[in-house]
């Protein structure tokens, strides 16, 4: 509260307790309707109201059980897998070319890369839909994937981008000065320096692909339903409780990806400050 | 290195060694451009292709052109002022028969229904009723008796307006407008006329959720940027967390929360403030909410970045200049901030203007906005031409928008978040 104590004006104090008050309500808007959802998928009902009649793993094993659910979740991983290994193929070698390359184009062409975020999904979609049905593609895994690649890769170029801005490429230089082969001075210096920055590009790209829905909902097959689709179709119909477990494993793997992203982000910091 | 190489050698081996070097820069540059290509080419493939397919459908206009051939091309010299020569009738009676036997009709059927409501039963009942080629010279009265609509002018001036390869119909009708039979452009018959409604409800809904994330994130902002950085990243965690969690999840839960049995409406009842359950949800009130609640933390995020780069000796320095608090807030702090404020309003309201998912999912019938009309004529009633037309309505806006926003934030990379 160091900049705080120097307040000196009693508006000034009215303010800042203001400005918390405020903030803090904003901050339980954002939190509990994630909160509340959790501990309804624990309910030994099958009504979503509190209180809670008792406590049952019930939904849970539900979902397990379901060939539907457990198969949109295996969906998801291979669709999400996929299309992040796809997305970081192609967005760091761009990443490499972008920032090496200089003309008068590159903000076109970085525009261009970073436009399917902006887009809205449904013109995607849409395109999408048009453009693939005629080849094939809709109804399959690999229509799938290289829709979320498109809409993944982005951050990938973003993230690695950033990363590489912030590298020292006298570090490449000295690896070659004393001897490195360009492969060696890569696996062994480049590498590792940028490795954090690959792994959030990574994480991004996923958590694209495993939240998407919009191009799934026109592109997939019953076959190929993803996790949020069938969350989707559940929430059209009727909500049963199920659908809160599925909520909870979705957010319990967004915080997972938070998580190691903050991790990364916090040993990159501390990789910097050492550096200094 | 260079600097020694150049005073080493002397004037005459200069000029090579910048050749080199211009040469070495030159495949440097190549090899930059081989590393981007492949994710051009993929994009183009997977992003920009299917686009620009969307774009060209919006003006694509070849169905009535297929399978009316021959009326199409009778139709070419004929002025529009009386009905059509003879030669007209007689090439499309051969069109219909043709198209019979090919079980064409209902593809032109339903191109030409969109510009003149009933005219699918018309080409149907024709086609039904026509039993063969009508006798030389007698088309003209022989189609007129199977459908009398065959002796009307706007009849056949649909038919020539729908004769492509490329027509407005699609685009004007996604702006309210229709070409009358003297092909000029005028306003949609009422019952049609939905489109400039929905354009400005899709406006309004996201101006009113980008004001709303802008009052409830500024507060938060300002907070994020003025605590001790310990503080701060932990509270972060209250932004980042909503942030990654899957919107089908938070909008499930803004469900839960407000549906008439739902946690809002049964706390608020045990309380004794209500009597009867709110209708919280299916209507523009959820939408706002819930659409608030996926948006904010894009607004929070700009607006704090801004705000970090402010420095607090500017405050300090007009708090010192005898400025009071709130002079120095309005006329220091703000300014500085318009950057941020621009930035993650253009954003919030970028996103908001394509939202699809969470309108669909907690909105009523009145609360849709054009996404959903895109994706219904997609994929229900298969109107591509409109779907596509609503889309490139839609994109445009998104594009300007996000060439404001480019400039908006690249101006302030340039300036680091402030004005000078």
């Amino acid at each position: 509260m160091s900049d705080h104590s120097s307040l000196r004006t009693p508006s000034q104090r009215i303010a800042w307790t203001a400005t918390i008050i405020v903030s803090t309500l904003v901050f339980v808007f954002l939190i509990a309707p994630i909160l509340a959802i959790m501990p309804l998928s624990f309910s030994s009902g099958s009504y979503l109201t509190y209180p809670l009649p008792g406590l049952s793993l019930r939904w849970y094993a539900d979902f397990v059980t379901s060939p539907r659910w457990m198969n949109s979740l295996k969906n998801s991983m291979i669709i999400g897998v996929a299309s992040t290994a796809l997305s970081m193929v192609l967005g760091t070698t761009a990443a490499l070319g972008l920032a090496q390359w200089k003309s008068r184009f590159k903000p076109l062409v970085l525009a261009f890369v970073l436009s399917p975020v902006v887009v809205p999904g449904v013109i995607t979609a849409v395109g999408l839909y048009f453009f693939f049905a005629p080849i094939g593609l809709t109804g399959t895994y690999l229509g799938l994937i290289l829709a979320h690649t498109a809409l993944a890769t982005p951050f990938v170029v973003i993230t690695v981008g950033a990363t590489l801005q912030s590298f020292d490429t006298n570090l490449a230089r000295a690896a070659a000065s004393l001897g490195a082969s360009p492969l060696q001075a890569f696996r062994r210096v480049i590498l590792p320096l940028i490795l954090p920055g690959l792994a959030s590009g990574a994480l991004f790209a996923f958590a694209t692909s495993f939240d998407e829905v919009v191009i799934v909902l026109f592109m997939a097959g019953p076959e190929q339903r993803t996790l949020p689709r069938e969350m989707f179709s559940g929430i059209r119909e009727n909500i049963s409780p199920t659908i809160t477990a599925a909520a909870v494993i979705l957010t319990t793997v967004s915080v997972i990806l938070l998580a190691t992203l903050e991790g990364l982000r916090r040993r990159n910091e501390r990789l910097k400050g050492g550096r200094a | 290195m260079t600097d020694a190489l150049l005073t080493g050698a002397n004037a005459q081996a200069e000029v090579p060694l910048k050749r080199r070097l211009r040469r070495a820069e030159r495949a440097r540059q190549v090899k930059a451009l081989a590393l981007v290509l492949p994710l051009l080419v993929f994009l183009l493939f997977t992003f920009a292709g299917p686009i620009a397919g969307m774009l060209w459908r919006a003006v694509d206009d070849r169905e009535v052109r297929q399978v009316l051939p021959q009326t199409i091309a009778a139709l070419a010299s004929w002025d529009g002022r009386d009905l059509p020569d003879e030669e007209a009738y007689a090439a499309l009676a051969s069109d219909i028969l043709a198209a019979r036997a090919a079980g064409t009709i209902a593809i032109a059927a339903k191109r030409l229904n969109y510009a003149l409501n009933g005219f699918r039963t018309i080409l149907t009942s024709t086609a039904r009723n026509l039993k063969a080629v009508p006798e030389r010279g007698t088309a003209r009265e022989t189609l007129g008796k199977v459908n009398p609509a065959w002796r009307e002018r706007a009849t056949w001036t649909t038919i020539k307006a729908a004769s492509g390869p490329v027509t407005g119909f699609y685009l004007l009708a996604a702006l309210d407008l229709v070409r009358n039979a003297d092909g000029s452009i005028v306003a949609a018959p009422p019952d049609q006329a939905i489109y400039r409604d929905i354009f400005a409800r899709t406006f309004l809904i996201s101006l009113g959720v980008t004001a709303l994330c802008l009052i409830l994130g500024f507060p938060v902002a300002y907070l994020l940027a003025t605590l001790p950085p310990a503080r701060s990243n932990l509270l972060m965690i209250f932004v980042l967390l909503p942030f990654w969690t899957s919107l089908l999840v938070r909008t499930c839960a803004w469900i839960v929360l407000l549906q008439s049995k739902g946690v809002v409406n049964d706390s608020l009842q045990w309380l004794g403030i209500i009597d009867a359950p709110l209708r919280l949800i299916y209507n523009r009130f959820g939408v706002c909410v819930a659409m608030t609640h996926v948006l904010l933390p894009f607004m929070i995020l700009p607006l704090y970045s801004s705000m970090k780069a402010i420095s607090p000796a500017y405050m300090r320095a007009a708090a010192s200049l005898g400025a009071p608090p709130v002079t120095a807030f309005l006329r220091i702090y703000l300014p500085q901030t318009l950057p941020g404020i621009g930035a993650g309003s253009l954003l919030v309201f970028i996103l908001a203007l394509g939202y699809y998912i969470t309108p669909a999912l907690v909105g009523g019938a009145a609360d849709q906005m054009i996404s959903y009309f895109i994706a219904l004529y997609t994929t229900e009633t298969a109107n591509w031409g409109l779907a596509s037309a609503l889309g490139a309505v839609l994109l445009l806006a998104t594009v300007l928008l996000a060439l404001v926003y480019g400039k908006l934030v690249q101006g302030q990379q340039v300036t680091g978040g402030m004005k000078d």
